[in-house]
């Protein structure tokens, strides 16, 4: 059962044919869902500089292609945990641009009523069961709601997202173990865009090709590159199938992270070659290469889905821009699911009541 | 033997200087490297980048990589090492990124750091500081926002403290690294790059576990630390213009809590307004109302009255105007008092 397979980091060289016998149709879906995920978070971190977008933004550019990959290895049933850098993941997952910006923009129609924002994305409909600002306190509750799967004896998968520096937290290995010990259906995917914060990878993991970590819990670990978006999906639906019949994996794809750790990171510590190798590698501009080389997309054709994806981002911010401000007393509605007696939902500007002490 | 941080008082013209919050945490926490080399700190991103605040900015550089750790993500290893650090004599300096990622590492300082002392009868002692920035205004959220100290002050065998200004921030940070107890060092973030101020780094600081009267009043008493001691200040200055006297105590040590000065203050002023932003559920203003009520109850005028944050989770950055006690929140309770 334990399988380690270890792909070299370097990317191929461009392959003229992502991949011969791909539908075009097929293709040019995940091409149209990393340019939306790409226009989405350049837009993100435009209006978080404007000040629209408040608290902490973290992007998924440079990973469109991991992003999209994964996701297109899921059923809509299936169950999806991400870290803080989520937003690419509601929008693969189907959810309407327009209410993650306004979760963004902290509006109430947000797809966390504006309570959640950037960090906190949480969509029932898609089962995107939330993205989460503490590194690493996705996984024991993807764990659990993998669990509940197996309890039930259902077929749904779950897919749980992380960065590479949350393989050096506790709740990372405790969950593995759980995991493989309890035949879990549970994909484990490590997004290794090789930093931290700034720390780099072999500078903070004992094991650095961290899809190794998965020997110790025998489980299947494998790399991929995150630049390739059929290689991703690939690699990610050999671990739904293996998820589904009880066995978790540890994925690991391998992308840059195209700006700093969040909007508000100049990212200083990135020597201007380490700059230049990863726009060699960005992920959406060697796909559009890919397609117009094998004449599955046209100069024409491709400039026409830049200006609808366009459309699509623009009017995602104009709803986010238009929407309210949650109001501020809701924010005593949901901190219990029952009435906690005497509770004081008093403002500010409220009337005073006797019991205020 | 270590000379205390009492001694270190600069005597060169030097001594006054400008400094803010931030500059004076990484002058005192070099001048604590620099007296003991016992003293290493350690943390996510303190060394090569200088914290994601900057405040061990160039320690890394000047101490070496044996002494300022950059460490994996791992809070809980990471208080766990330093607990085994001082075990064998070390004084390690632990640095939690924000206040909300503190959590992993509770376990750690709860069961272990707290009390080791107690467990082996004195014969370890744990001199650690645990660094946390904490308290929101800076326009983040939910883990970057969050004033837990209650936490700690509930946990035996912790010291824990505030400082609101940045001669205090030199000072304490110095004396709490030479505590032989664990101190939970709580940096009121917001306040980091405000204004530099003029300090005399000459005059020997105050002992760590005192709180301090900073302006005098007749009128009404405010009692805060960290973050509020600031609003408080202004409040003040505000009430002021309409003949309002009130009288600020910051209170610095949160555990334990120095009150006699508060009380103090009570007898003269009949009244107390305790401002935090922490939640206000079995928090530390509860614990400041419940003694005053004690000591003082014919002094009083007014019932304790308390300007805090609200029973909930920290709301997005658009809402925390909403959320955080403000000048006006504690010029309504202190009108609130007066009128009683
Ligand atoms: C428990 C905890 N500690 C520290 C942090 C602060 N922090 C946020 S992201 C981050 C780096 C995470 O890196 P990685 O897991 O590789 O994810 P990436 O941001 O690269 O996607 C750190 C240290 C946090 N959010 N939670
Ligand atoms: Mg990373």
């Amino acid at each position: 059962m334990t399988r380690t397979t270890s792909r070299p980091r370097r990317r191929r060289e461009q392959d003229p044919t992502p991949s011969g016998t791909e539908d075009p149709e097929v293709l040019l879906g995940h091409y149209r869902r990393m340019l939306l995920v790409r226009r989405f978070e350049e837009r993100a971190g435009q209006e978080y500089t404007r000040a629209r977008i408040g608290g902490y933004c973290h992007l998924n550019l440079g990973e469109e292609a991991t992003v999209v990959g994964l996701m297109a290895a899921l059923e809509p049933t299936d169950y999806v945990f991400t870290s803080y850098r989520d937003h690419g993941y509601a929008l693969a997952r189907g959810v309407d641009p327009g209410r993650v910006m306004a979760e963004l923009f902290g509006r109430a129609t947000g797809v966390s009523k504006g309570w959640g924002g950037s960090m906190h994305l949480f969509d029932v409909d898609t089962r995107l069961l939330g993205g989460y600002g503490i590194v690493g306190g996705q996984i024991p509750l993807a764990t659990g709601a993998a669990l509940a799967v197996a309890y039930r004896q259902g077929t749904e998968v779950v897919l749980c997202h992380m960065g590479d520096g949350a393989t050096n937290i506790g709740a990372f290995h405790e969950s593995l173990n759980l995991a493989s010990l309890w035949r879990l259906p549970v994909v484990y995917v490590v997004v290794n865009n090789e930093l931290g914060m700034g720390t780099p990878v072999e500078r903070s993991s004992a094991e650095p090709e961290l899809h190794r970590r998965a020997a110790a819990y025998r489980m299947t670990g494998e790399r991929v590159d995150g630049n390739d978006v059929l290689a991703v999906r690939d690699a990610a639906r050999r671990a739904v199938e293996r998820a589904r019949r009880g066995e978790p994996t540890l994925l690991e794809t391998m992308s840059g992270r195209l700006r700093g750790h969040s909007v508000v990171d100049p990212a200083r510590y990135r020597t201007p070659a380490e700059r230049d190798r990863l726009a060699q590698a960005d992920p959406v501009a060697r796909l559009r290469g890919q397609l117009l080389a094998a004449g599955v997309l046209t100069e024409q054709a491709a400039e026409a889905l830049d200006a609808e994806v366009g459309q699509v981002v623009e009017a995602a911010t104009e709803f986010a821009e238009h929407s309210p401000h949650p109001e501020v007393d809701t924010l005593f509605d949901h901190t219990h699911a029952t009435p906690v007696p005497g509770e004081t939902r008093r403002l500010p500007a409220d009337p005073l009541f006797p019991e205020d002490q | 033997m270590v000379a205390p941080a009492m001694d270190r008082t600069v005597k060169t013209a030097s001594a006054t200087q400008k400094l803010t919050m931030a500059k004076g945490l990484n002058m005192g926490l070099r001048a604590a490297m620099e007296a003991d080399p016992k003293v290493l700190v350690m943390g996510e991103d303190v060394g090569k980048l200088g914290g994601v605040y900057r405040i061990t900015d160039g320690l890394q550089k000047d101490f070496g990589e044996q002494r300022v750790l950059d460490t994996p993500l791992a809070e809980s290893g990471i208080v766990g090492t330093a607990v085994g650090l001082a075990i064998r004599g070390f004084r390690p300096v632990c640095e939690i990124q924000f206040d909300g990622f503190v959590f992993p590492a509770f376990d750690q300082i709860v069961s272990q750091l707290a009390k080791l002392h107690f467990r082996s009868q004195g014969r370890v002692k744990m001199p650690v500081v645990i660094r946390i920035p904490f308290g929101g205004g800076i326009g983040a959220v939910e883990h970057h926002s969050e004033s837990p100290e209650s936490y700690f002050a509930h946990t035996a065998g912790l010291r824990v403290v505030s400082c609101s200004n940045p001669l205090d921030a030199y000072w304490m940070i110095q004396q709490a690294i030479e505590c032989d107890d664990p101190v939970i060092f709580f940096e009121p973030k917001r306040r980091y790059h405000e204004r530099a101020q003029e300090v005399d780094l000459s005059v020997p600081p105050q002992p760590l576990f005192s709180s301090r009267v900073l302006r005098q009043g007749s009128s009404a008493t405010l009692v805060c630390y960290g973050p509020m001691v600031r609003t408080c200040l202004d409040a003040a200055t505000a009430a002021a213009e309409d003949g309002i006297d009130l009288e600020v105590i910051d209170l610095r040590t949160l555990s334990p809590l120095d009150l006699d000065p508060v009380f103090a203050s009570v007898r003269k002023t009949g009244r107390l307004i305790a401002v935090s932003e922490a939640p206000r559920e079995s928090s530390l203003t509860a614990e400041i109302a419940t003694r005053v009520q004690q000591e003082c109850f014919y002094s009083l005028e007014a019932p304790v009255l308390r300007v805090t944050g609200f029973d909930t989770p920290y709301p997005p950055s658009k809402l925390e105007d909403d959320f955080l006690p403000d000048l006006d929140r504690v010029l309504h309770a202190v009108d609130r008092s007066l009128a009683w």
